[in-house]
């Protein structure tokens, strides 16, 4: 009954004032771009704060992984392209900017844009593979690359260091007058990429191109029905999510002075659809919540266990069985009911 | 103007489509009825690229559309509607009508803008207003009673302005009374819009009824076409699929 009085009052209220929902709309760009700078700030303002290092780490570690889970939910969460193989595009930022400023001595941002350009052609030609293939037979095909991707790294000693990782740290010139070999600068530059990065893929998630990646989600056929290229979609959203994962990797190996081989491996790939699930897929920031939720639980569990592997199985149960969602998820659904019981309460 | 010209297709020994030539005047509002099986579908399906024929050929106004894929020919001008209402059922009716026509537009793949364009919203409105959806342009597609979903299906495909729309079994899974307003509701749009529509009806009463044209369809052949007086009156469907019950409607 509430219900049938509540709808035809929202249906006036739209009526009535298309204006407003109509600036509404246009000014969620720099609402965005204001809950970012906010971020940073926040972010950059931490170590004035806290003198802890353990915290800095924690937020550096937090920015790779981040990218890396929240690309990873445009392909799971936006377009229900359910990728295992993620991880290599993490892997490869690592070991490819790491590569890149070991042997050719470019500046950074030009190492950079390398990698990011390396990682595309990769995503480009897997991609290409892999994107016409349906639910199961995709997250297979992409383990299966990830494998090989890992393989190449154990196996190409000279050019890897194989099993030992990229070893000799890595050379950092400074450039724009930032110093990465600065702890503080290294910091910063990670919030940077991170919030930057953020924003970027929030852009796309919130673009037409986002809400064509919605509609394949939803019903691939209809969408290929009403005059889109599913395909072209697929692959397109396949190598932007590649080039996040690898920012990512890129963040990890300034972190670590190197790339390890556990960067490349599928594991990588399932802590990212772990993240997702801690975190959930229905709302952009999930799979951010679903790192930080991560990233304690190992730093907590490991330092008072050893049986770390069966406190995050229990835990992912948890998520799976018992709420059956993300914490955001939940969080979000939440709230929209208390938001509604209200309503009608006042209505 | 839509020709189709001995259009074929088999599956393993079964002919689901067998050398059907037909054309569909501009403008013009055709019936397609046959019994289950009788390859209704996977004509429709041929002629909007789901599927691909062995041979033949499908003109619109002249250009061969046959064995092209799903989004060209939708781009062609060859809109259509499903049985079973296919939506996107975590969009609104709105976002629904607003990311078809950035559809249309070519606009889909666009990133640097936000959704939804505003030079999509006139023709979004437009089709709300046409199929009575506008009303309820803030439901989830999900969550609309499956009427509403059948016309969701409707509008999809109508707000790309097509020049052929191709209704699968608009009144599927619907009462009587449903089923006339929803059949109404074609007609209401081919008046209006003044696009070729060819529908696919297993309830004679609608069919005999509303179309000015039937196509009757057995095993993949074309069994006859003509006006309902025609069809009625025709021994090969009387015996093939209406029978000689009173209610013919049944055979079904």
């Amino acid at each position: 009954m509430t219900q049938l009085q509540a709808e035809p009052a929202v249906e006036r209220v739209m009526e009535k004032s298309p204006l407003p929902r109509q600036l509404k709309l246009q000014r969620s760009r720099n609402f965005d771009v204001l809950i970012a700078l906010t971020a940073f700030a926040v972010l950059a303002a931490l170590p004035f704060l806290f003198s802890s290092k353990a915290l800095l780490d924690f937020v550096i570690r937090c920015s790779a992984f981040g990218l890396f889970a929240t690309s990873l939910n445009l392909l799971v969460g936006y377009t229900g392209m359910i990728s295992f193989g993620h991880g290599m595009f993490f892997g490869l930022g690592a070991y490819g900017f790491a590569l890149i400023m070991q042997r050719s001595g470019l500046p950074i941002p030009a190492a950079f844009v390398c990698t990011l350009v390396i990682t595309a052609v990769v995503a480009g030609v897997i991609g290409a593979i892999c994107v016409r293939l349906k639910e199961i037979y995709f997250a297979f095909v992409t383990l299966a690359f990830q494998m090989l991707i890992h393989s190449v790294v154990l196996s190409w000693v000279s050019l890897t260091g194989g099993d030992q990782g990229l070893r000799g740290g890595i050379p950092r010139p400074v450039f724009l007058g930032i110093d990465l070999s600065n702890y503080i600068h290294l910091y910063i530059a990670s919030c940077a990429l991170l919030v930057l990065g953020l924003l970027l893929m929030r852009q796309i998630a919130q673009s037409p191109f986002g809400y064509t990646l919605r509609m394949i989600r939803d019903n691939a056929v209809r969408a290929s029905f009403i005059g889109i290229d599913v395909w072209r979609a697929k692959l397109t959203i396949f190598v932007l999510a590649a080039l996040f994962a690898a920012t990512g990797g890129v963040i990890m190996s300034l972190f670590v002075s190197g790339a390890y081989p556990e960067f490349a491996f599928w594991t990588i790939s399932g802590e990212g659809i772990f993240i997702n699930m801690l975190g959930g897929v229905s709302t952009f920031l999930g799979p951010m919540v679903g790192t930080v939720l991560l990233l304690i639980l190992n730093d907590t569990v490991t330092r008072l266990t050893e049986y770390y592997g069966i406190v995050l199985g229990v835990v992912i149960l948890f998520f799976a069985i018992g709420l059956r969602k993300g914490l955001m998820d939940f969080a979000v659904e939440w709230y929209q009911a208390r938001r509604a019981r209200r309503k009608s309460a006042s209505g | 103007m839509l020709e189709i010209r001995q259009l074929s297709k088999s599956f393993g020994g079964v002919k689901a489509a067998d050398d059907i030539t037909l054309s569909f005047a501009g403008g013009s509002l055709t019936a397609v009825i046959g019994p289950n099986g009788a390859g209704k579908s996977t004509f429709f399906n041929l002629v909007t690229g789901g599927l691909t024929p062995d041979h033949g050929r499908v003109l619109l106004d002249g250009i061969d559309l046959a064995g092209r894929s799903p989004p060209e020919i939708v781009r062609h001008g060859v809109g259509r509607a499903f049985q079973v209402a296919r939506i996107f059922p975590s969009l609104t009716v709105h976002e629904t009508m607003l990311a078809a026509v950035g559809a249309d537009q070519r606009r889909s793949s666009l990133l640097h803008r936000r959704f939804p364009l505003a030079e999509t919203r006139d023709r979004a409105e437009h089709a709300m207003e046409l199929l009575g959806l506008a009303g309820k342009r803030d439901r989830i597609a999900a969550t609309l009673s499956h009427g509403d979903q059948k016309l969701l299906d409707i509008a999809l495909a109508l707000v790309l302005d097509p020049k052929v729309l191709l209704l699968d079994e608009p009144t599927a899974g619907m009462g009587t009374e449903e089923r006339w307003r929803m059949i109404e509701k074609v007609r209401e749009l081919w008046e209006q819009q003044k696009i070729t529509v060819v529908f696919i009806e297993h309830d004679m009463d609608i069919v005999f009824k509303i179309a000015p044209t039937i196509i009757v369809l057995c095993y993949g052949r074309i069994l006859a076409a003509g006006t309902p007086e025609e069809i009625r009156r025709n021994p090969a469907v009387i015996e093939a699929y209406l029978g000689t019950e009173d209610h013919p409607g049944a055979a079904t």
